[in-house]
This record gives C-alpha cells, sequence and structure tokens, in this order.
C-alpha cells in the first residue's frame, strides 16, 4: 500500500499499478488520456509530442540520493506538460519542498515510510512556510 | 561588501533551526544515518579522522572584521583555538563536537555567516578572485557575479541532489587568480568587440585523480544570460552525469566521455528553452549588489615614510616586494598576511592571529579581509601611508613572513595527520621542506616558485597545478611521494609531469634539494623563473638531478 502525500497531508493512494503503462506502450498509441510510469533515466523530451495524452505521469525516485527526477520534472514543466506530475519511491520528507518547487503535484511513497516520518514532518515542508532565494531573486509578475 | 539583508537573516536563521530539528531527527531515528549524511554535509559538517570538522562558508574568500573576530571566539569557545583556511577559501574547525554544531551554526549567524553547502553532492561556496576590487588589471569585480550565484544556488531546490559537487570560480581579470580551469564551472569576465561585458564559460575542469583543464563551452555570454545558462550547465549535468562510479561522476568525465561539442549542443538546447521563460533577475536585487560591492572611499594619504622605510629598512623591502601587491590606486597597495610561517602549518590560523589581523583591518584597511586560495589572508585596501605599522604589528605576531609566492608558500591539503581519506602526510612534508630551504637560505634566490602537496590522490593539494608537485601515496605501507612538474593554475592553466619512481619522506627532501639547486645553475639569469626555465628546457635536465643514479647508468650505457 503507498500514501500520497500533498500539501495538505497524506492521501490514499486510490490507483493501482494496472493504471499506469510504460512510455513504449504510450508510442504505439492510445485512444485515452493515460497515466505514465517514467523511469528517471528515460528522456523526457521524447513525451512531448504524447503530452495531450497524458494525464499523470509519475517519475521514479530509486534512491532519495539520485536527485535527476527533480531535472526531470523541471525540464517536462519547460516543455508545456500541464498534467499531474507524481514522484515516486524513495524521497524522504526533508525533499517534499524541493519536489514541489521543481514542478511535482504530490509523491507516493510506501508505509514503511510513511510510518518513519510521519505526516507532519512532510506539512512542515509546505511551501509557505519556507523561504526561498530563488523565488526572491527573480522579477515577479 | 555585500550586507545580509532581513531576508538572509531569517533564511540562515531558519537553516540553523532546520538543521537543530534535523540532528533531533538523527537522533530519535526518524533519519537513518545514510539520510542524515547529506543533510549534515549540506551544512558543512564533515566526519574526519578523529573528530566531526565544520566548513565555514566563508563567500568568495570576502569577511568583515567583526566576522573574523567571531570566528577566533569561535575557536576558542569550541575548537582547540585555531582554525585552517583553505583552498576554497573557506575555514575549518576540527575538533568541535556534533551537540556543539547547532550553537557555532547560531553563532556564525549573529554575524551573517552559515556553512550552508559547503559540501555534499551540491553546488559549493563560490570562489572568486581574492583581489577582486583592488586589482590593477580587473575588468569588473568578480564578487558581484559570485554574490548573485550564492544567492541562486542556496537552497536551490533542482540541484541538491547532483551527481557529486559542483564548484564554481568566477575571475573578473585576465590574470587568473582563481584557478578557474580547475573548476567544474570556470566564469572569467571579458569583454566582446562591441565593449559590453560578458562571461567566457569554461566546463570540466578539475583536479582529483582524473586532473582536466576546463574547456570553453561558450565564448561569449551577455551577462543577463548568466543563471539562465547555468541552470542549462547543471540541469544537462543533473540528467546525465554519472551516477555509477563516484569517481566518474564529476562533469569533466561528463565532458570527457560526451565531447564537448555534443555537450555544448545539448546545452545551449536547454539554455534556449529556459531563457523564452526565464523572467530575469530582479533589478533592484543586481542594484543592491553592486552598491554593496562599490569601492571604499579612498585616503590619499602621503607614501612619504612608505618610501622611505623602503629605502632604509632592508627587511622591511623584502616583505614588501613579496607580499605587497599593486593596488588600482596608486597610494594604496594590497598586503598579504603569509600563514605560512617555516615550520607552521599552511593556512593555520590561531584565535590571536585572527584578532590581529582583524584589528589591523579596522584600523587601517576599510573593515576588509579576504581568504586566498593559496591560504593566505588578504587585506585587500591599505593605504601604502599605514603599511609600515601594519608590517610591525604582524611582526610582533608572528605574521610577517615574506614568502609571497616563493618556496615555503605551499599549498598543503590537510594529509594523513586530519583526513580520512589521505594515503601520506602532507602537513609535515611542507614544513621540512620550507625548514630546510630556510637553513640553505636559498628561498629569496630561487625566487618565484609554486610548490603543492596532497595526500592523496584526490588532490586537495592542487599537486597537479603547482610548479612542483608532491602527491604522498601508501606504497605497501610506506609513505611514497611522487614528484610533478611544469603545473600551471593561471589563465594558462596546465597538469605537470610526473618525473619517474616515488621518493620516500627522507629522500623527498634531498631530491628537491639537487632539483632547486641544478635550476640555480641551469637557469639563463635570475630573472628566469624555475617555471619559466622548465618549459625552455623540458623534463631531461630535471629528471637528472632527482634522479642522479640514472644518469650514471645512462652514461654508462651509452658512454657519454
Amino acid at each position: 500500500m503507498s500514501k500520497i502525500v500533498r500539501d495538505h497531508g497524506f492521501d490514499q493512494d486510490n490507483l493501482k499499478e494496472e493504471d499506469f503503462i510504460t512510455l513504449e506502450t504510450l508510442r504505439k498509441g492510445v485512444e485515452n488520456p493515460v497515466r505514465l510510469d517514467l523511469n528517471n533515466d528515460e528522456n523526457p523530451d521524447e513525451l512531448q509530442p504524447f503530452f495531450c495524452w497524458v494525464e499523470l505521469i509519475r517519475i521514479s525516485f530509486p534512491d532519495f540520493n539520485d536527485g535527476r527526477g527533480f531535472s526531470m520534472a523541471k525540464r517536462l514543466r519547460q516543455l508545456g506538460y500541464q498534467g499531474v506530475l507524481r514522484g515516486q519511491g524513495y524521497l524522504i520528507a526533508d525533499q517534499y519542498r524541493m519536489a514541489r518547487l521543481s514542478g511535482f503535484d504530490e509523491i507516493e511513497i510506501d508505509d514503511l515510510l510513511a510510518a518513519r516520518q510521519p505526516e507532519w514532518l512532510w506539512q512542515n515542508q509546505a511551501l509557505k512556510k519556507k523561504l526561498s532565494y530563488q523565488d526572491r531573486l527573480l522579477k515577479t509578475g | 561588501m555585500y550586507n545580509y539583508n532581513e531576508f538572509d537573516h531569517s533564511f540562515v536563521r531558519a537553516r540553523v533551526e532546520e538543521f537543530r530539528d534535523q540532528v533531533e531527527r538523527r537522533l530519535s531515528g526518524a533519519l537513518t544515518e545514510e539520510e542524515f549524511k547529506p543533510l549534515r554535509l549540506k551544512n558543512g559538517l564533515y566526519l574526519q579522522l578523529h573528530a566531526y570538522m565544520l566548513r565555514v562558508a566563508i563567500p568568495y574568500g570576502t569577511l568583515n572584521c567583526k566576522q573574523m573576530r567571531q570566528l577566533a571566539i569561535i575557536a576558542e569557545k569550541w575548537d582547540k583555538g585555531y582554525g585552517h583556511f583553505t583552498t576554497r577559501q573557506n575555514i575549518q574547525f576540527n575538533w568541535p563536537k556534533l551537540k556543539d554544531v547547532p550553537d557555532i551554526l547560531d553563532a556564525l549567524a549573529d554575524v551573517s555567516m552559515h556553512a550552508i553547502q559547503t559540501s555534499g553532492n551540491c553546488i559549493r561556496n563560490v570562489t572568486a578572485d581574492h583581489f577582486a576590487g583592488a586589482a590593477r588589471d580587473e575588468i569588473e569585480d568578480a564578487r558581484m557575479t559570485a554574490e548573485l550565484l550564492r544567492q541562486w544556488s542556496t537552497d536551490h531546490p533542482e540541484f541538491q541532489y547532483l551527481p557529486r559537487k559542483f564548484k564554481i570560480a568566477v575571475t573578473g581579470s585576465p590574470n587568473d587568480r582563481a584557478v578557474t580551469r580547475a573548476h567544474d564551472i570556470g566564469l572569467r569576465t571579458i569583454r566582446d568587440a562591441e565593449g559590453r561585458k560578458g562571461y567566457e564559460v569554461l566546463i570540466g575542469g578539475g583536479l582529483g585523480r582524473t586532473p582536466m583543464i576546463g574547456k570553453v563551452v561558450r565564448e561569449f555570454l551577455p551577462k543577463e544570460d548568466l543563471l539562465p545558462y547555468v541552470e542549462a550547465i547543471l540541469r544537462v549535468y543533473n540528467l546525465s552525469g554519472r551516477r555509477d562510479n563516484k569517481y566518474k561522476a564529476r562533469i569533466k568525465i561528463l565532458v570527457h566521455e560526451t565531447g564537448i561539442e555534443e555537450l555544448k549542443a545539448q546545452i545551449e538546447k536547454e539554455f534556449v528553452s529556459r531563457k523564452s521563460e526565464f523572467p530575469g533577475v530582479n533589478p533592484d536585487l543586481l542594484q543592491t549588489i553592486e552598491r554593496d560591492f562599490s569601492p571604499p572611499e579612498y585616503d590619499r594619504l602621503s607614501v612619504d615614510d612608505y618610501v622611505s622605510r623602503i629605502a632604509h629598512d632592508p627587511e622591511f623591502r623584502e616583505w614588501v616586494k613579496n607580499n605587497v601587491a599593486r593596488h588600482k590606486v596608486p597610494e594604496y597597495g594590497i598586503v598579504t598576511v603569509s600563514l605560512k610561517p617555516v615550520g607552521g602549518t599552511p593556512g593555520d590560523a590561531t584565535a590571536y592571529q585572527m584578532r590581529v589581523m582583524a584589528n589591523l583591518g579596522e584600523k587601517y584597511a576599510h573593515d576588509e579581509l579576504r581568504v586566498s586560495h593559496e591560504q593566505n589572508i588578504v587585506l585587500p585596501h591599505v593605504p601604502k601611508a599605514h603599511i609600515p605599522q601594519i608590517y610591525d604589528e604582524l611582526t610582533k605576531a608572528g605574521l610577517a613572513t615574506p614568502n609571497l609566492g616563493l618556496l615555503s608558500d605551499i599549498i598543503a591539503c590537510p594529509g594523513m595527520d586530519y583526513c580520512a581519506l589521505a594515503t601520506a602526510r602532507s602537513i609535515p612534508i611542507a614544513q621540512d621542506i620550507a625548514k630546510r630551504f630556510d637553513h640553505l637560505q636559498l628561498e629569496q634566490e630561487i625566487g618565484p616558485l609554486k610548490i603543492k602537496i596532497s595526500g592523496c590522490i584526490n588532490a586537495c593539494g592542487h599537486h597537479h597545478v603547482g610548479h612542483i608537485g608532491i602527491l604522498g601515496l601508501d606504497k605497501a605501507g610506506v609513505e611514497n611521494y611522487q614528484i610533478t612538474l611544469g603545473g600551471n593554475a593561471t589563465e594558462d592553466a596546465h597538469i605537470g609531469t610526473r618525473v619517474g619512481p616515488g621518493f620516500s619522506s627522507e629522500e623527498l627532501i634531498p631530491a628537491l634539494e639537487r632539483l632547486l639547486k641544478s635550476y640555480l645553475k641551469l637557469r639563463k639569469s635570475p630573472n628566469e623563473t624555475f617555471y619559466n626555465c622548465y618549459n625552455r628546457l623540458g623534463m631531461d635536465p630535471f629528471k637528472e638531478a632527482l634522479y642522479p643514479h640514472l644518469k650514471t647508468k645512462h652514461k654508462e650505457r651509452t658512454g657519454h
């Protein structure tokens, strides 16, 4: 079982594994909007032509030390992807804000991690509670 | 210099609280040791050979006198009464206790300082020319760029878990004093044909076990494109840099394996995409940075006393010749305080010495100090009229060693005396070299010479770019020192060449003595430096000096 971390706290995961398809399946063509699994060594650029067919992209974090997912999310947003972005796997609460600022909407973690790093820890990382140099640095509006 | 505003203060304070909380969560088990490690590293806390080590950031090496005094207090209160200035313009405390670290960070925050991103696989403390703002040859004060990069890279959400550490250096002068060609990104301020300021951008430089000189990835980058371009480099690196092998994870390996042209194309593509949505830097913020780095109000005092002291006092004259550099204002000098006394530890300063330097800076030098990557302290703006008093006070504190740029102005890593990675000692080697040549009274005669010593192949002592580089290794339990010659850390950066088999610690000093005595015989005139002489003659005569028995064998074989 998994928990979905969102800004307000934990939600139960209503999706099943069979609700996700791979990039390879997507390339063959689909008929309805799909949810896509993306490994963190796959090239996000290849997805651009399919953006209108994808409502959720789930990017894997096999290890919390492997920060590729942050740049993948950022690039997908930059390329114009507007659907849901979910990070999945091994991320710690201290990385939640980094994920949100890189373009993720939510993080999927397993129950074991959720028990060790409870809801309030993730809630503490909510964006409005933290100061950001990058926000301040750029022209606003 | 840059003044912290409300935001900087709040940010640094919040960061201390965050780390306090992370330490508690580690102790409660909510964070595993593995999860805690990158968090503590991002706050400057290493686990060394004997104890924790705290690396405090001194952004682009600039600090004021109050900050230096606070470092003295920290050294006394939480350490053993001294600190170690490093090749990345930081200061390290070697003996803090884990439980005291949040309090030390609070004490740093009291004077607008921190230890953020001085370690870990993130963008490290940005370094810059230690003469910035004072040098006569500069196009622009490099610290304005470095400060912008400091703000941009601090806690950057996308780049906190890179494949490996990432170092950026900036120079605003054509004469590169910041070793920009040995950094992951090197930025050199230049002007284009129309006279507009911009940067030459280098990537993929680095020392370590695979030394590489940075390659030009952009010949001219307009200033306003700096952040989107640097972001493009970092994003390409974060996505494509190797993560399968720690020793192949730096961007230099990506450059080497992908090829600079292909990588350049990827970066340019990313840059175009990023730039199209980049809102630009807030102009108020740029103005604030520019204002903070405007030059001090110079006092045009008479230089008569200074000139007459030079004429009459040979010791003062020698110190001025070596340790005072030309300032852009004729009535000023740039004074470098050597932290390399003969027999001392390169880069170490006691709390007392820190206070002496702070007092001098406050009294005579516009309240500003710098840390150089060569592990010395610089007073960047000193009226020549005050230099005699400064010299007298430095002399009393054991800080007036007249050896800048000479043989005993050695860069040495902490080596086996402190470091868990080291395979050999480096500090005692530096001390032995300095003592031997002091005894021979040959240092001034030998003239400009850069000796750099690393105690393992990670090359923290920059041995690859020393005119003479010394690398300490472990050969079956015995320390063994390899010598490289002809390295160069400036704008003409060059990796030195290994001469031959290594020397034991006992053989090393006599070998260096033979090497340098033969240089004195080989040079065309006293004006030809060791480096120039080596480049003129090549390796052979120096190799013969280092390995006289090889020469004998060679003679026997060829009959010459």
